[in-house]
């Protein structure tokens, strides 16, 4: 990486179109264009209707107390793929605000609100902006550099209470209440009226009694979850039901809310591996592989190229392990209880137990690192690799494909339901099976490649009607192409060092952004990450698929039965660590 | 009868069998059949919460199956579940639920936490909206460690209950207590997350004189407790 900034022909357009109001960002290692609050909707508009810029990927924040702002950092994209471009925005500390996009990229939404929930920044018109991630009437906004949590210590890890007298101290015993709580002064919980989530129920109540209707008939809110078999752990929809039909429905989310991006500014560069495990975690691998690239390209290192075929090698067999389980537990939430998903855990049980062999866990591999992997692969795994790649797999996904593609029930169950158009999924910009389903071939592995995906041969797979049923038929595709990446892959693995350079505990992260990204099985998954040259970052943010998918959970809903609610949501296939993080 | 007696056992001495019965009667005592059948039939709740979940719904399938131990039937209603496995990262956002199933769980009723974050918070446990630990508002029975534990701790944790289970008696147990054992109070979404059981040592905290916060004025700090 280079002290100059190159510049995209791109921005000198943008430039030239709005002169005085916008400024290239010419802090060393940041890239983008800043642009004045007042201006950004313009800016924006013209980015996506004469520049095509039409995915917006992520809007995220930066909260760079002590100075008085908090950066707004939208990442722009083109759905025919290719570099994309960052637009930024300040706004103060004092009185954040900001005018909401959601009317011209619809997939802000809850990205808004979770940027409104953890930095306090306001956006303006937006349909909808209540807490997502905590509950109303939480004290504070957590990202905000200046809030501490109850059990603060210190800015950065390792913790000196820990390390290196390892003295253990119950961190609760430190606090008064001795739990993992404060609460503001003069605080009289005997007299506190919880909201009792009402001001959801009214957004609910408002947008249902918009339809027109001419027989009178009461409407129904029903609460699906968090406890409940068919959300995939603690998701919550709210639905409000015009008899069978949902006229409205709202995701609630955050009850698995982990603070990975709170924990994540504490952590060193290392540190953080684990947690990235545990975002999304049915495919830990992907996950890492995606943290690793992005802070491989902050420090300017190129991975070993024996560790770039291992990182490929996982992060396939994580997407098969992945998109079989989600397949299973589609036909769970069908209806037809438990057999074809245990059909489904018995091929990811035999890719478990290469990850365990290979890494020594399961599930929460920590296999990555940065410049390569932890430790090699064995002519022995390598052996049970192409056994299952060549012997196995291929069989019992035509299995799957012939008991399930033409069985009358899924058919008549899943076609035409759920139904994104290809325009609609780039508007709220879902990604990946997805997206795909609906038309758009669009996948980082070839849009925007990393790690060796461009030396390898595969395709992109596409369906055309996006209802459950192609989201369903794309993952049988996809662990067809997988297969065929595994088996390139097997071939063509060269012997080498697994790592280059030295390997080191506390890595050097020079001062700047990086916003990386990778394909992971639920679609793009980015890392935000912002170094102030520290041992730990200044911010880490997660991108994650599942929670920008959901936003358009309504939308597919909209007009379906309340069954066919969850049958839409097993289609999506959401992994709550990441939507909550 | 299955297998986990022996015939000594049934036959306690001083119990005298007449011996042309021998071999059609038994005599045990009550705590004894009790405990055999409960520990041989628990339902556990369907109730995932985090990554242990998926190692919960692994165990459960056919490579270790859950139901070799009596334990295939998983209730999503609390009404008819026996154990509790609290399997993940218990949030602020999602303990007033918990308490609320747990509180609706007819006896007897048993709680695994399983996993580091259900035990104590996990990596998580710095977290602001984290618990640490569900054993701050549940009785837990059963804590197995790992992150998540593998399918064979969870076998393990379940075979420890199982252990634990026959060691009650109808004297001691809770459930045949003749009052009503109270319902956990479930914790309010405040400010923060609080416990009603601890709202008097609350209100002492945060109504304090104000010359303990003397040194978060003068910096200006956050006004915290």
């Amino acid at each position: 990486m280079s002290e100059q900034n190159p510049i995209q022909p791109v921005y000198l357009e943008i430039l030239s179109k709005f002169g005085e109001n916008l400024r290239l960002d010419d802090r060393p290692n940041y890239f983008g264009i800043i642009a004045q609050t007042e201006k950004i909707l313009e800016v924006l508009t013209f980015i996506k209707d004469s520049l095509f810029y039409d995915f917006l990927s992520s809007v995220t924040a930066v909260d760079d107390f002590p100075e008085e702002k908090i950066e707004i950092i939208y990442h722009l994209y083109q759905s025919v793929g290719g570099v994309g471009i960052e637009i930024k925005v300040f706004v103060s500390r004092e009185d954040s605000q900001v005018p909401s996009i959601t009317h011209l990229y619809p997939g802000a939404e809850l990205q808004e609100r979770e940027i409104y929930d953890l930095f306090g920044v306001k956006f303006i018109d937006h349909p909808d902006l209540r807490r997502i991630l905590l509950w109303e009437g939480f004290a504070g906004h957590p990202l905000r550099k200046d809030w501490t949590e109850p059990q603060y210590e210190e800015p950065a890890k390792p913790f000196k209470s820990r390390w290196p007298e390892g003295k253990g101290v119950l961190t609760e015993s430190l606090n008064p209440y001795n739990d993992n709580v404060q609460y503001p002064r003069k605080f009289d919980p005997a007299k506190f009226e919880p909201d009792n989530e009402q001001t959801l129920y009214r957004k609910l109540q408002q947008k249902s009694n918009d339809t027109p209707n001419t027989l009178h008939t009461d409407q129904l809110i029903v609460n699906l979850g968090p406890q409940h078999p068919s959300t995939h752990g603690v998701f919550r929809m709210v639905a409000a039901l015009e008899g069978e039909t949902i006229v409205d429905l709202k995701p609630v989310i955050g009850y698995l809310h982990r603070n990975h991006e709170k924990i994540g500014e504490r952590n060193t560069y290392l540190q953080i591996m684990p947690y990235t495990d545990r975002l999304d975690y049915l495919s830990s691998m992907n996950n890492s592989f995606g943290y690793a690239i992005t802070i491989e390209r902050m420090m300017g290192i190129q991975p070993a190229i024996r560790a770039e075929y291992i990182r490929i090698m996982m992060a396939e067999l994580t997407r098969i392990a992945s998109h079989i389980w989600s397949i299973g537990f589609l036909l769970n939430d069908l209806g037809a209880y438990f057999t074809p998903a245990l059909y489904a855990m018995e091929e990811r049980e035999l890719i478990l137990d290469i990850f365990e062999a290979l890494a020594g866990s399961r599930m929460m591999c920590n296999y990555l690192r940065f410049g390569g992997v932890v430790r090699d692969i064995n002519e022995e795994i390598l052996k049970k690799v192409s056994d299952l790649v060549y012997n196995r797999l291929e069989r019992k996904t035509d299995e799957l494909d012939r008991y399930l593609t033409d069985n009358e029930i899924i058919r008549s169950r899943c076609e035409g339901v759920g139904i994104l158009t290809s325009e609609q999924a780039i508007a709220y910009s879902v990604t990946g099976p997805l997206l795909r389903s609906s038309g758009v071939p669009y996948d980082i592995r070839r849009a925007d490649p990393y790690g060796i995906y461009d030396q390898l041969e595969f395709d992109i797979c596409t369906r055309q009607h996006g209802d459950v049923y192609d989201r369903y038929l794309i993952r049988l595709d996809e662990i067809r192409q997988s297969l065929r990446i595994l088996k390139q892959v097997l071939t063509q693995i060269p012997e080498g060092p697994v790592m280059n350079g030295k390997v080191q505990y506390n890595v050097r992260v020079p001062a700047g952004e990086m916003y990386g990204r990778v394909e992971g099985p639920r679609g793009e998954l980015g890392f935000y990450v912002v170094s102030d040259g520290k041992p730990n970052p200044k911010r880490f943010h997660v991108r994650a698929p599942s929670f920008v998918n959901i936003t358009s959970l309504a939308e597919m809903c909209r007009g379906a039965k309340i069954a066919d609610a969850v049958t839409i949501l097993g289609s999506v296939d959401i992994v709550l660590g990441e939507v909550d993080r | 009868m299955g297998g986990t007696m022996s015939t000594e056992e049934y036959r306690k001495p001083g119990f005298a069998v007449p011996p042309e019965i021998a071999g059609q009667v038994a005599i045990t005592s009550l705590d004894k059949v009790y405990n055999w059948s409960r520990s041989n039939s628990m339902w556990p709740m369907m109730f995932g919460l985090a990554c242990c979940a998926i190692e919960m719904i692994c165990t459960a399938a056919s490579r270790y199956d859950l139901s070799r131990f009596g334990m295939e039937v998983m209730r999503p209603s609390p009404r008819q579940a026996d154990v509790m496995i609290v399997s993940g990262t218990v949030t602020k956002k999602m303990v007033p639920q918990i308490v609320r199933l747990y509180n609706q769980m007819s006896e007897p009723k048993y709680v695994i936490a399983m996993g580091a974050c259900a035990c104590g918070g996990g990596p998580f446990k710095e977290g602001y909206n984290v618990v640490p630990g569900i054993d701050k508002y549940l009785p837990v029975d059963v804590y197995i460690a790992g992150c998540p534990p593998t399918p064979q701790g969870l076998l393990n944790g379940l075979i420890t209950l199982q252990k634990k289970i026959k060691q009650e008696t109808i004297p001691t147990s809770r459930w045949y207590r003749k009052e009503p054992v109270p319902e956990i109070p479930i914790p309010v979404l405040g400010p923060d997350l609080f416990d009603p059981r601890k709202i008097d040592l609350i209100y002492a905290e945060t109504h304090k004189s104000i010359e303990m916060h003397e040194d978060d004025i003068a910096t200006g700090g956050e006004t915290h407790v």
